[in-house]
């Protein structure tokens, strides 16, 4: 946003600096005082921490991309849907977006919002970042070109889709290290959005904690297995092949899949080591591939064992994932969810399946056909919830996310 | 809705109290007396993370931290904005029975030298008596306000959404969702 509003100051600190700028008078000065033992009193432990808190990280807002997808995963994160208003169009986008942008904008850099009725809650982003997708209602009300795979899905067998959980015309992907930050990065850009959308749906996903593992540790997921193993590495020419679009107002944007995946932890605690092991290729240890030692170990698909068969099975969730075709790969970015259980169960839990690639129909696609006509995973897991965003790119200071389809 | 103002700006006043103003501060400024030429008060005000509540129809406020870099005190004199055909200065007061209610501002809105005054909700903030067309969240509304050496300060602040800002105005007596608020001075 170009609004003067959007001037840059360090968190928290500006009353202070004021007041102690040499402009205080007489019993000012002693008030100023005791107004600045305040401040540092609530937010300066007693003793220094050998490290910076993790409170403080910042990932930076504005670039090329938005953040939050090549962002090492935070250990929390919430997606919500949002259904706009009927009355919502192009105008009313742009003025959506700025505002949105600018509450992300401040939010994500420790800063509370303009307007932000809880700004204590801001001050600690422990890298906060905050995404925004275009569902396909978006993109036709903004009157842009809708990429040809921007809409739901192709229907698979595997699937039992609950409208609660699919699809919407925006995204938010808000995550942080800090569950609270989170929540009040939520709040905020949901008053934010109430005049130009409802809530359709929300997911609540979590790893480990941060702290608890080295910095881009592949995820575990409820079912004991290293998920996401094969993901393009950040930071590499292979990672922006797969993720970054190249062409019109998405380029440097991507696309984002979202399927909310019900892992049945009964069935599966029904299933012994070895079994769990063949269905997904990886050994639960490590996530190696059952050819070889480490997680990062090439699988060997040729290998077989003393009477002849695979070693990693034609069923499992590896090799049905894998294809010949270079292009057919994706960056999953996913969280876990664990629920209050219906009535007469103990757990409601699953996988927040989201996945960034350039293109949906030519990277995602085959490969979920792949594994809805055979995975012995789908023994245990159930989609429930399926919705694909168009991820605009990054903005400047001046600009705003979807500037380059709604200016 | 019936809104009265209580008092009218006497220019007068605005010139005695910036006098006043000038002098405490230049007892104690530890600024080396500068024999220069004053620079327009406008262009040593500056307004940041300036804000509009949204609203339909009716009234609404503008917030923001104002700051004055010069070496004097700045006195806003008045705003105008084409988004309401009347504005007013408010500050927010207790009055004798103990409540907080807003009131035009004797004076203006004083910017001490170096320092600044924050407008925010529950305190000081430019009110916006009788809008002229629905404010909506994400739009731009650009204020200027008259500072008391009649030069201008130009700021353009965005429209949000806000459900707080609901000040009692002194003098108002139809505010629905306040029951207790009955104006202290009829």
């Amino acid at each position: 946003m170009d609004a003067p509003g959007t001037s840059r100051r360090s968190a928290g600190s500006t009353r202070r600096q004021f007041l102690l700028g040499g402009a205080v008078v007489g019993v000012g000065a002693a008030a100023a005082i005791g107004i600045d033992y305040a401040l540092t009193h609530t937010t300066t432990p007693a003793s220094p921490p050998s490290v910076p808190l993790n409170g403080a990280e910042v990932v930076p807002f504005h670039g090329a991309h938005q953040a939050g997808i090549d962002t090492d995963a935070q250990a929390h994160a919430t997606f919500i849907g949002i259904d706009l208003h009927a009355d919502v169009v192009r105008d009313g986008l742009r003025r959506m977006m700025r505002i949105l942008t600018d509450d992300a904008a401040r939010l994500t850099q420790g800063i509370p919002a303009l307007a932000d009725s809880e700004p204590e809650l801001a001050h600690a982003p422990a890298r906060l970042t905050i995404t925004f997708g275009f569902g396909p209602g978006f993109v036709t009300r903004a009157g842009g070109p809708r990429p040809t795979w921007l809409g739901p899905l192709p229907p698979f067998a595997i699937d039992r889709l609950q409208p609660e959980f699919s699809d919407g015309d925006l995204l938010l992907q808000v995550a942080s290290d800090d569950p609270l930050t989170v929540a009040h990065a939520t709040r905020m850009l949901l008053k934010d959005t109430r005049s130009f959308g409802t809530v359709r749906w929300t997911q609540h996903g979590f790893r480990h904690a941060h702290g608890t593992f080295a910095p881009g540790t592949t995820m575990r997921n409820l079912f004991g297995q290293v998920d996401g193993t094969t993901n393009p590495t950040p930071g590499t020419t292979d990672f922006d092949t797969v993720v970054w679009a190249t062409s019109g107002w998405l380029t440097d944007g991507t696309s984002a899949v979202i399927r909310r995946t019900h892992m049945n932890l009964d069935k599966w605690d029904r299933l012994d080591r070895p079994g769990r092991e063949q269905s997904v290729g990886r050994t639960l240890s490590n996530g190696a591939p059952l050819t070889g030692n480490n997680e990062r170990d090439e699988p060997d698909f040729a290998a077989t064992t003393a009477i002849g068969f695979p070693v990693i099975p034609e069923f499992s969730h590896i090799r049905r994932a894998r294809s010949d075709n270079p292009i057919e790969r994706i960056f999953r970015r996913g969280y876990n969810y664990d629920h209050s259980p219906p009535d007469g169960q103990i757990s409601d839990s699953g996988l927040i399946f989201v996945s960034f690639q350039a293109d949906v129909d030519t990277q995602f696609t085959p490969i979920q056909q792949r594994l809805a006509e055979l995975d012995l995973l789908n023994e245990w897991t159930t989609p429930i919830g399926s919705a694909v965003f168009a991820i605009p790119p990054g903005c400047d200071q001046g600009g705003y996310i979807g500037d380059t389809l709604l200016s | 809705m019936s809104i009265r103002t209580t008092t009218t700006i006497k220019t007068r006043l605005v010139v005695l109290l910036a006098g006043t103003a000038l002098a405490v501060t230049g007892c104690t400024s530890n600024t080396p007396t500068a024999a220069e030429t004053p620079i327009p008060a406008g262009e040593a005000v500056t307004m940041t993370d300036a804000w509009v509540k949204a609203a339909e129809e009716g009234m609404s406020a503008a917030f923001g931290e104002l700051a004055n870099t010069s070496d004097q005190d700045v006195t806003v004199i008045s705003a105008r904005t084409a988004a309401s055909s009347m504005l007013e200065l408010h500050e927010t007061v207790e009055n004798d029975a103990g409540e907080m209610m807003m009131r035009q501002i004797e004076g203006g809105f004083v910017i001490p030298a170096g320092g600044a005054l924050t407008l925010e909700p529950g305190g000081n903030h430019i009110m916006l008596m009788n809008l002229t067309a629905p404010l909506k969240a994400g739009e731009d509304v650009t204020f200027t306000l008259t500072l008391m050496d009649e030069s201008t300060f130009e700021f353009t602040a965005p429209v949000k959404d806000y459900s707080g800002a609901n000040e009692t105005y002194e003098g108002d007596m139809d505010m629905d969702d306040m029951d207790m608020e009955m104006g202290s001075d009829n």
